[in-house]
């Protein structure tokens, strides 16, 4: 048979068993809930349906104490990364650690099963609907949704990790601060790895083919190099590209390896560069090269630009060149950001059609629609291969046009510019 | 989800419509005038896409968190 209808077979196949495996479970296709999971970090590596517990390390601030297990103790159930133990005062809901915000004193020290009755635990498709729910909470003024789960009738309240995006983005900061190594971390290893596997063969074929024609990989990546030399570094950084081309270098390679490794289909579906805290960091990558490479021009430019007046620069033009030193990597984050979760989810949304099919209109309704779900799915994953690398180019030329913009010397323009009035004449 | 939020996101999809459109069509214009530029042309034109779908979907992020 050919290879592409083997393929397509194949696709067809692991889906439909994951749609056997979801119709097992009781319950409502949450389509949000779903979206949001599919694009959060988790403290278990689920591949498919099997798990890998992954190291926590966990600090709670209210007891002062460090807890470093793996996840694998909280005997993980089903496939959605949900635990059935209490550890340490700490729960694995839908694969990321909560903690419990009102223990016993036996919950902080060590291990006991959530459920009351030794059969609740033996449940196969994850936590038990009726033990665990969300309830509305004013806190601060606000509403927020508050988890909890019932044990010995009594409600116990969960709390998710610190996020330090001061609630921009649903975050908060509590008192429990999660240092685990999550998906998002293996996955950066993993591609980080990866490259230099890659460069040093490169380079050491390099050696080898001294003269010669490129070979194998070297030829592959070859293209992508130079045209990053010569389409980015070239052009915007002039005299000085070759102290900045192994910065451009890493950005790019390293933004096209995490986009690139959270499309591989069914390997977990690692959303790292959709994860605001990597981009951040990319951001702030940026944000020092470009600030501490720049020159005295650049700061004038920026703080006390000539030939303008000074009461125009007080008022506006200086604050807002201010904000525009912070706000042009925000900008970068963002758009990383936004891009690439963007893509993720709009691929769950599609495959979540069959489930929202089989909820709406049945069973047969839904084997139908996994046809043409598939099909967009498929059409899906080459346009976010082509924002792949799109996104990754445009970060690193962005960068290189900011790096232009701070090592500019006060003659590069100045000097053009009375040259071509003297030209004029 | 509030459907401001929806409203919101569909005028932010508006915007990134007209402008990619508008690049997309300079850049065709610039084509047929000069067919010898095409790889120039297309380099630049998906980078301005990109960036002023930037802008878009970061609005289109920030309706979805309000609402």
């Amino acid at each position: 048979m050919k290879l592409s209808k083997i393929f397509f077979a194949l696709v067809v196949g692991l889906l439909l068993a994951f749609a056997n495996t979801a119709q097992a479970e009781g319950g409502k296709f949450d389509a949000k809930a779903t979206a949001f999971h599919h694009i959060a970090d988790a403290n278990v590596y689920s591949i498919g349906p099997w798990s890998f517990p992954l190291p926590c390390i966990l600090y709670n601030k209210d007891t002062g104490k460090w807890s470093m297990f793996s996840s694998g103790k909280f005997h993980l159930v089903g496939h959605h990364g949900d635990g059935s133990d209490i550890v340490d005062g700490y729960v694995l809901n839908g694969g990321t650690v909560n903690r419990i915000t009102n223990p016993t004193p036996e919950m902080l020290e060590g291990h006991m099963p959530i459920a009351d009755h030794a059969h609740d635990s033996h449940d196969d498709h994850g936590h038990d609907h009726h033990i665990f729910g969300h309830e509305p909470k004013t806190v601060d003024g606000k509403e927020k949704e508050v988890s909890y789960f019932l044990k010995g009738g009594k409600k116990f309240y969960l709390e998710d990790k610190t996020a330090w995006d001061f609630g921009v983005f649903g975050g908060e900061f509590t008192s429990f601060y999660d240092f685990s190594i999550t998906k998002n971390v293996v996955s950066m290893i993993l591609v980080c790895l990866f490259m230099m596997f890659v460069f040093f063969r490169i380079a050491k074929l390099y050696k080898t083919n001294d003269g010669k024609a490129p070979t194998g990989i070297q030829g592959f990546f070859e293209p992508m190099v130079v045209f990053i030399q010569d389409e980015v570094a070239k052009p915007f950084l002039g005299k000085k590209w070759k102290k900045f081309l192994p910065f451009l270098l890493t950005i790019f390679f390293f933004i096209l390896g995490l986009n690139l490794f959270g499309q591989i289909p069914f390997f977990g579906g690692s959303n790292v560069s959709g994860s605001l805290s990597v981009t951040l960091v990319l951001a702030i990558a940026s944000f020092l090269v470009v600030n501490l490479s720049g020159n005295a021009h650049y700061w004038e430019h920026v703080v006390w630009m000539p030939g303008v007046p000074a009461w125009l620069k007080i008022v506006i033009l200086t604050p807002v060149e201010i904000l525009g030193v912070f706000i042009k990597p925000v900008t970068l984050m963002l758009r990383l950001f936004a891009n690439i979760t963007a893509g993720h989810m709009v691929m769950v949304i599609f495959v979540s059609l069959i489930f929202i099919a089989k909820e709406g209109a049945g069973e047969g309704v839904a084997w139908m629609t996994s046809a043409g779900s598939v099909l967009l799915t498929m059409f899906m994953m080459a346009i976010e291969l082509l924002v792949a690398f799109i996104q990754a180019f445009v970060f690193t030329i962005l960068t290189a046009a900011y790096l232009n913009a701070s090592t500019e010397e006060a003659h590069d323009h100045d000097h053009g510019d009375s040259h071509e009035h003297a030209a004029a004449h | 989800m509030s459907s401001f939020a929806g409203i919101g996101m569909g005028l932010a999809v508006i915007g990134a419509g007209i402008g990619i459109g508008n690049i997309g069509a300079k850049a065709m214009e610039a084509i047929a005038r000069q067919p010898e530029a095409v790889g120039d042309i297309r380099a630049n034109m998906i980078l301005t896409a990109a960036l002023v779908e930037g802008a878009a979907l970061i609005a289109i992020v920030m309706a979805f968190l309000a609402g």
